[in-house]
């Protein structure tokens, strides 16, 4: 903890009232965490809204528009339905399990705003083994997922346990390690000190623009694709394709049991893309932050503006990709994503400890970076191109190979 | 009057809970009948102790025994119950023939470290130790330095574990 945080004026106001320091601390820990859950119970509403506006506009329809302005009241409406649906308990379901399994879903992804820097100052508890906090305490939703899925006495909510299972474990690898290169430059593990390495100081003016993401564009890639696995999201969404599979680990679930789950995915979607604008897009820096009495102010917008910008690209991406394999999904995690990033992290530490200024290093990073999307993309090139010509396809011309466009049949002729 | 023992702290109060649920779910892993909620109760426990390392102020610890223990072992421990479905569902006896025996040597081994933390000087003043990054930067400059063959050779472990692992998973052909 460096310089004055949120907590400190609360602290002073107790103790000024004659209490004790440990319990004025508790007291200001504890409207802290009422204020950060409410927060990200509430944010859940409004991410929801964007969601389904967002997909509406990709797939020409207008999404909702009837309660409140813009629709934006709908979800509102459906919690609502929600809450007073029937909750129905499947028989010989695991008391324990079954009921426990939704709150640790929402506690395993609320506990994570407390490491989230929001604006200078403004951050729950600037731990800092904080990168690993958010890495170990991942591991609860799956546990939850596990939990729901063996409670529920349902073979296929088991067997969609052992899949959310097999995924995450797999995507927090690539995760990690892309995290670890971060880690590796900035030399600390806390969120708000590597928010405060991304200034750019120029003449006494911090232009908050030294975000990593310039620097280091395959980590935050590798970063940005892993957390779309993490939040269970397209194209990683095999997880729960309710037009292929049935819906998942949380089958047997109704009313608030199963909306619990449903906000733990939204809010851990929206916690990973302020994770990722932390890491890779400066967190709240930006034009004018080291400003007296505005600066935190502004960064409370910047970081706002990219985490809810990085929300709005996931659901693009969730609105415009097809649903990839569950072999090509491992595929992907193991024999791409890894080996990237442990390239990455075997050139940055080299990099590193080389006898040069900083800004020749930084210079080599980035070029390790590209060096490594243009291996990875010419090789799933090559790859891909071998699978299709094993297809019918492979007889087709070869511009169209690779496309989804139809073959003129006569014109090979 | 005779003089009144001080009020404990926050912290010790905080302290003591924490205790009490790390024992509690403990006697739950041994006692649950069924092995699942065993296994729960496991992850409970190991979440108790990160718990103590908090309060005890060293947090690079208590999330690595998160990140390590619940992450990755009580996963696999799951995993493994999960897929021998007799156990899974049957309820066990927390029980077997060789209870009497195991009881023994958990008395014994109760009674010796018993007598080994009482016979120990502990410090009850000591200089507060700081567990900050310098420390945890010390703690990787240890590993790389003066460890090293431990690192390496645990390192070489599990790279054996994992290359078993596949060569029993892999199919005949």
């Amino acid at each position: 903890m460096q310089g004055s945080t949120w907590s400190d004026g609360i602290v002073g106001l107790l103790t000024g009232l004659g209490l004790p320091d440990m319990l004025a601390l508790g007291i200001a820990y504890g409207i802290g965490a009422f204020i950060l859950v409410n927060f990200g119970m509430v944010s859940a509403l409004l991410l929801i809204w964007i969601t389904r506006k967002a997909i509406s506009r990709m797939q020409d329809r207008l999404g909702p528009n009837r309660l409140g302005p813009y629709g934006l009241f709908q979800t509102v409406a459906d919690a609502a339905k929600l809450i007073s649906k029937e909750i129905i308990t499947p028989s010989q379901s695991d008391f324990l399990a079954y009921n426990a399994a939704p709150i640790l879903s929402v506690f395993g992804v609320l506990i994570l705003l407390a490491v989230v820097p929001f604006a200078p100052g403004l951050v729950g508890m600037d731990l800092n083994v904080g990168v690993l906090f958010v890495v170990a305490l991942g591991s609860i939703g799956v546990m939850a997922a596990l939990m729901a899925g063996w409670g529920s006495n349902n073979k296929y909510a088991l067997l969609a346990g052992f899949r959310v299972v097999a995924q995450l474990l797999s995507y927090e690898i690539p995760m990690v390690l892309s995290i670890l290169t971060v880690v590796l430059v900035t030399g600390t593990m806390s969120f708000g000190r590597i928010t405060e390495f991304q200034s750019l100081t120029i003449g006494g003016f911090n232009l908050g623009i030294g975000w990593l993401g310039i620097m280091m564009p395959a980590a935050m890639l590798i970063f940005f694709i892993s957390s779309l696995a993490e939040a269970e999201l397209t194209p990683f969404d095999l997880l729960e394709a309710e037009s292929e599979l049935i819906a998942g680990f949380h089958i047997e679930y109704s009313g608030m049991k199963f909306a619990m789950f449903f906000l733990a995915q939204f809010v851990n979607a929206w916690v990973l893309s302020a994770l990722m604008a932390v890491l890779f897009l400066g967190g709240w820096q930006g034009p004018g932050v080291g400003l007296p009495v505005i600066g935190p102010i502004l960064g409370l917008g910047y970081f706002f503006i990219k985490s809810y910008a990085i929300y709005v690209l996931q659901q693009w991406v969730r609105g415009t990709f097809p649903r990839i394999r569950i072999d090509q999904m491992m595929y992907f995690a193991w024999k791409v994503l890894v080996p990237a990033s442990v390239a990455l992290i075997v050139v940055q530490a080299i990099v590193q400890k080389l006898p040069v200024p900083d800004p020749v290093i930084y210079a080599f990073i980035f070029l390790a970076n590209i060096g490594v999307i243009w291996v990875v993309v010419t090789a799933l090139q090559r790859y891909i191109k071998s699978a299709t010509m094993g297809t019918k396809r492979s007889f087709e011309p070869a511009g169209l190979i690779g496309t989804m466009q139809k073959a003129d049949t006569y014109a090979m002729y | 009057m005779p003089e009144l023992p001080p009020l404990p702290t926050i912290s010790q109060l905080v302290f003591t809970g924490f205790a009490l649920f790390t024992c509690a779910s403990a006697l739950g892993v041994v006692l649950a009948r069924n092995l699942f909620h065993g296994a729960l109760a496991l992850v409970a426990t190991l979440f108790g102790v990160a718990g103590l390392y908090v309060m005890l102020e060293a947090e690079f610890l208590a999330v690595s025994q998160v990140l390590v223990y619940v992450g990755a072992i009580a996963t696999l421990i799951t995993f493994a119950i999960m897929l021998t479905r007799s156990m899974m569902y049957g309820k066990t006896s927390p029980l077997n023939r060789q209870w009497g025996k195991t009881g023994l040597f958990a008395v014994m081994i109760f009674l010796a470290l018993y007598g080994f933390v009482g016979s120990i000087p502990w410090a009850d003043s000591a200089p507060a130790v700081l567990a900050d990054e310098s420390m945890i930067a010390a703690l990787g400059v240890e590993f790389v330095t003066n460890y090293v063959v431990a690192f390496e050779v645990m390192g070489l472990l599990l790279l054996v574990a994992l290359v078993g692992a596949v060569m029993l998973a892999r199919d005949n052909n």
